[in-house]
């Protein structure tokens, strides 16, 4: 089971979590094609990477974000939203 | 019962032998009684009591006798009463065992099946995906016989349940393999003060310092050494009888021992789990008698017992020529060594053979095995050219009842392929080795392609020294370890023969010629070949025939191994009990605070996501229906009382909190008076309905919501982590533990409340849709008048642990009134007579607000909502269905439709329904229905194909049924 930091409990099993998805910004809806805001809300992208990801500490309720590998399965940092990127 | 059989084959103590002489063990095998001693495994008793077959193969039900003896020599499966598929090379032998062999017709000395061993010209490999599909109406007569003939062992489905905790563990280092690598490695880390745990699946540990000793004592004498070292340590743990089953993500493997499974999480895992010994390929290679080099090894060091009078050794190694030595000193006659390289063996083995007298053959292979009786009688030793090619001119033909064999290894390298590690094929090593390994991992001897004893503990002290170092522990620099120059395995220890039966896969009766009509069918290609021809995918998985596979196929293709490459090593490693796995059936259950009060009140429960609620009271001598319907009358023309402390409650506060409500719902909540409630629909970014709920304005900065008993949890998520983007001014909790709520509703229900609150509840002071913070029954409480079920109503949420005290109160009120508690069926029944839509049953994951009639609750005039854009898109679109009320013609009631049935208009689907029950106020049967625009007109008629086919006859009707002005809900009084 993979161990997953979160910013304000730390190392923790994966159990514990919740995945989120990958962090997309949303378009602004008022100045956006009906093609780009579908492509926003149905459109994951699936090709292996670095990404950002949403994780929710289940126990805690903490949201935070982290950078993982998509293609080692590593998790690069962890941190809460809003702060600053490590 | 006759006297068990004597043991001839035992020898006389041998020293470091596992057994236990002071302690004889009695047990049956196949119905005969044997003895043995305490320490032995069934294979080794029954091996010195002179059994040869042990057990019949998996498709020629061929008799087979001992092969690698490595734990994993699955023609040896038994059952023990309920107990199956035991392997008889590792259960410890227990008194009283009755044993059988698994995979026989009538017993594994005269097994009927083995009049498959004469019809395997026609059951060439992978007939069974080509011969039985037709005729089609034959197919399950076919499976029914090939589940039957192909089964291992019989359940018992009597046998008792075996509950198995798990235990957690953790470690700095992991050490799997207490070989000499492993125990080196254990006590480099150890020394450097790490905590480690040193696993092996065997029942002592020492690994091939025990067994393969080459007539010698010094291995023994090292063992006892680093026994004393590991003992000095007390930062190590030793678990012998523990097998690390699988490597999990971060280190997290199963350990497996004979009781349990133990979950330990490592920081560094080193690898040191040795290697596979591999047979040779030639004719009749799978007679009893037949067995690796390290099995005779392992009969004589561990069990003291003479694996045969006679051996003939086949060898491409150094390990055989030990082999001949160990058999030499344990009484065998051995002779001659058949030594597959043309140049024979370069170390002082060679001279050390010489000097006992045993002649050594070079560049020799054995064409053929012949036996007599089910074991092996004699061996045709040819030259050959290294390649495959005998020379049969003047085979020499030599009896023997013992043929051992030790041509070539395969790494135990499943942990690693499982951690992620690159495996290279070495071609001078002719070995899979490892090119590359994650962060963490280390492989240390045989795993790791050394194999002279002072190399394998240099490097299992290099792998200790570096894991340490990796966690920061103060250790010394590893020294680098000279690499071996010998390969231990043969490229091809293959011999071609035109009778074929030289097995490849001993598991799935595999011969040679089944990889070559594989590969001529197309499938060359490792995975494909495998599960073509079902190589490495019987009980061992592969550990003593795929690295042959892979030379076959390698050849096939011309090739190098390293080009074939290898399959996937799923865990487990070997087999694992079910009853190691089985859990507690984990799934946790939620009971609100009024749980005792429903259990005395005789609910019958329904599941509601985690929560248990009351379907309904049953009242003795009533019928389920007869229960419903009175709960559901009692609240039209009384008073009821509903347990709503499944709903999800969240307290929102701050500055923000109504642009907030307003970003995350479809509504209008700034505007929301202080003492007022209003219905919220909450959709997903695509404008599908996820949820409602009742927004109640407790103060200018301070609202409270309710969300749907089943979304609670994951709507308070979705919301933190919208605001965890916004930033918005608020405070967010929630409150569904914490808060219980019930809902007194009913024309009466006024009368009950008001005995017991100073509330003023009059329709001036406390209107509907209203919400009031005061005491009831001296408990603090909100009250929000609200009308989910369509009659005046009181949904009361008060602090959990006083949730009883409540019940009780309204209850002992509402006698006067005949209260009735109902549960959640009355409620369905109830809140669809009103036409009121319960999310995730009138709305599915595609379902928009518009489709479910939730427009008015849409409000587009805002800056943004979630769903907001997709319902502007989705809307100019037009509807793709709509949900409409509708009752049955009456006449049709007889047979009614049921949720989901489907609306059928000229023979294709045109709606479904929803919800559909038999409602007392109407008359009718009434419900909700998705239908297709065209037909959600009021007055429209429409068809619902129902049970068996019947075609009900239903009207679209407006909505909603009952009370549609909402009087009831205002009343005064």
């Amino acid at each position: 089971m993979k161990i997953l930091t979160c910013p304000v409990n730390g190392p923790r099993p994966v159990s514990e979590f919740v995945y989120g998805g990958e962090v997309r910004p949303m378009p602004d809806p008022a100045n956006t094609s009906d093609f780009d805001w579908a492509d926003y809300v149905f459109n994951r992208s699936g090709i292996p990477g670095v990404k950002v990801e949403w994780w929710y500490h289940l126990a805690s309720g903490t949201w935070f974000l982290a950078e993982r590998d998509t293609v080692a399965d590593r998790v690069l940092r962890t941190w809460l939203p809003g702060e600053e990127h490590p | 019962m006759s006297a068990p059989s004597a043991a001839p084959g035992r020898l006389p103590p041998v020293s470091g032998e596992w057994i236990d002489r002071s302690r004889t063990i009695d047990f049956r095998f196949e119905g005969v009684a044997y003895q043995g001693f305490a320490g032995d495994v069934p294979s080794a008793a029954l091996w010195a009591a002179g059994v040869r077959t042990l057990g019949r193969s998996f498709k020629y039900h061929r008799p087979r006798g001992l092969l690698s003896f490595a734990n994993h020599d699955v023609n040896a499966l038994i059952q023990w009463g309920a107990r199956l598929n035991l392997r008889a090379d590792v259960e410890p032998l227990e008194p009283g065992m009755d044993l059988t062999a698994v995979n026989t017709f009538g017993g594994v000395q005269g097994d009927r099946a083995r009049v498959l061993d004469l019809l395997g010209a026609f059951l060439p490999v992978g007939f069974y995906y080509k011969a039985f599909h037709r005729p089609r109406a034959l197919f399950p007569f076919w499976e029914r016989f090939f589940r039957r003939v192909t089964g291992l062992g019989r359940l018992d489905f009597r046998a008792p349940r075996l509950h198995t905790p798990k235990r957690y563990d953790f470690a700095d280092v992991l050490v799997v393999g207490a070989g000499p690598s492993g125990m080196a490695a254990a006590v480099a880390a150890g020394r450097a003060g790490a905590r480690v745990v040193l696993v092996d699946e065997n029942a002592r540990i020492g690994g091939s310092l025990g067994w393969q000793r080459g007539g010698d004592t010094a291995s023994l004498e090292r063992l006892r050494a680093l026994e004393a070292d590991l003992a000095a340590l007390p930062n190590v743990s030793v678990r012998p009888g523990t097998l690390a089953a699988g490597w999990y993500a971060d280190h997290w493997i199963a350990l497996v021992d004979a009781v349990r499974m133990t979950k330990l999480r490592a920081r560094a895992t080193i690898v040191a789990g040795g290697a596979f010994e591999q047979p040779a390929v030639f004719r009749n290679n799978d007679l009893p008698g037949v067995m690796l080099a390290s099995a005779a090894q392992r009969l004589v060091h561990r069990y003291a017992v003479k694996p045969m009078d006679r051996a003939v050794v086949l060898t491409a190694n150094a390990d055989g020529y030990r082999a001949a030595l160990d058999l030499l000193a344990a009484g065998v006659s051995v002779g001659p060594i058949v030594d597959l390289r043309a140049e024979g063996e370069s170390s002082g083995l060679s001279e050390r053979v010489k000097q006992v007298g045993i002649q050594v053959l070079r560049g020799h292979c054995v064409l053929e095995a012949r036996g007599r009786d089910g074991r092996l009688c004699e061996v045709t030793i040819c030259p050959w050219d290294g390649q495959g090619n005998a020379s049969t001119a003047a085979p020499q033909k030599v009896a023997c009842d013992g043929l051992v064999m030790s041509t070539g290894w395969a790494p135990a390298a499943a942990l690693l392929y499982q951690a992620g590690a690159k495996m290279g094929f070495d071609e001078r090593r002719q070995q899979f080795v490892p090119a590359a390994l994650p962060e963490g991992v280390f492989a240390a001897g045989r795993v790791n392609g050394v194999f002279t004893l002072d190399n394998k503990l240099a490097d299992g002290e290099r792998a200790g020294l570096e894991a340490a170092r990796l966690l920061g522990f103060d250790a010394p620099a590893p020294r680098s370890v000279a690499p071996d120059l010998d390969a231990a395995s043969h490229p091809w220890p293959i011999v071609d023969h035109p009778a074929g039966r030289n097995f490849v896969d001993f598991d799935e009766d595999l011969q040679v010629k089944d990889f070559l009509n594989a590969a001529a069918e197309g499938f060359d290609n490792i995975e494909l070949l495998k599960r073509f021809s079902t190589v490495g995918m019987g009980p061992s998985q592969g550990k003593h025939s795929n690295m042959n596979a892979i030379r076959l196929l390698a050849r096939i293709r011309g090739a190098s191994p390293g080009e074939v490459g290898t399959t996937t090593a799923r865990p487990f490693f070997h087999p694992v009990p079910l009853s190691h796995l089985a859990g507690r059936g984990f799934s946790p259950r939620r009971e609100t605070p009024l749980h005792s009060r429903h259990a005395g009140l005789g609910a019958v429960w329904m599941q509601a996501g985690p929560w248990l609620r009351p379907d309904h009271y049953a009242v003795p001598g009533k019928r389920k229906s007869e229960n419903v319907r009175e709960e559901a009358r009692a609240v039209r023309t009384g008073v009821g009382l509903i347990d709503v402390g499944t709903l999800g409650k969240i307290e929102l506060y701050g500055p923000d909190a109504g642009a907030f409500l307003e970003r995350v719902y479809t509504g209008k909540f700034a505007n929301l008076k202080v003492g007022m409630t209003r219905y919220a629909v909450m959709l997903d970014e695509s404008g599908v309905v996820i949820d409602d709920g009742v927004v109640a304005r407790l103060a200018e900065q301070h609202f409270y919501f309710t969300t749907t008993t089943t979304g609670a949890a994951v709507v308070y998520r979705e919301l933190q982590r919208w605001n965890a983007q916004w930033n918005l001014d608020i405070g967010i909790v929630n409150a569904t533990g914490p808060f219980a709520a019930m809902n007194l509703a009913g024309p009466k229900s006024r009368a009950v409340l008001r005995a017991i609150t100073s509330l003023d509840l009059s329709n001036e002071a406390f209107p509907y849709l209203g919400v009031r913070q005061a005491e009831v029954a001296g408990v603090p409480a909100r009250v929000m008048r609200v009308g989910f079920v369509g009659e005046l109503g009181y949904e009361i949420h008060v602090p959990a642990h006083q949730a009883g005290h409540l019940w009780d109160a309204l209850m002992q009120e509402g006698a006067a009134h005949d209260i009735r508690p109902f549960g959640v069926e009355a409620q369905r029944l109830l809140r669809l007579e009103k036409g009121h839509i319960i999310i995730g049953q009138d709305t599915d994951g595609l379902t928009h607000p518009d489709e479910a009639g939730l427009e008015w609750a849409v409000k587009m005039d805002k800056p943004f909502f979630v769903g907001q854009r997709s319902v502007d898109i989705v809307r100019r679109r037009g509807l793709r269905q709509k949900l409409a009320g509708f009752r049955l013609d009456a006449a049709s009631a007889a047979v009614a439709p049921k949720e989901c049935h489907l609306v059928i208009r000229d023979g294709r689907i045109a709606g479904r329904v929803t919800s559909v029950a038999f409602s007392e106020v109407v008359g009718a049967h009434v419900g909700l229905a998705f239908l297709d625009p065209d037909l959600s007109a009021e007055g429209t008629p429409f068809f619902i194909r129902a049970d068996g086919g019947t075609m009900v006859q239903a009207r679209v009707v407006a909505l909603p049924f009952y009370d549609p002005a909402g009087d009831r809900q205002k009343i005064s009084g």
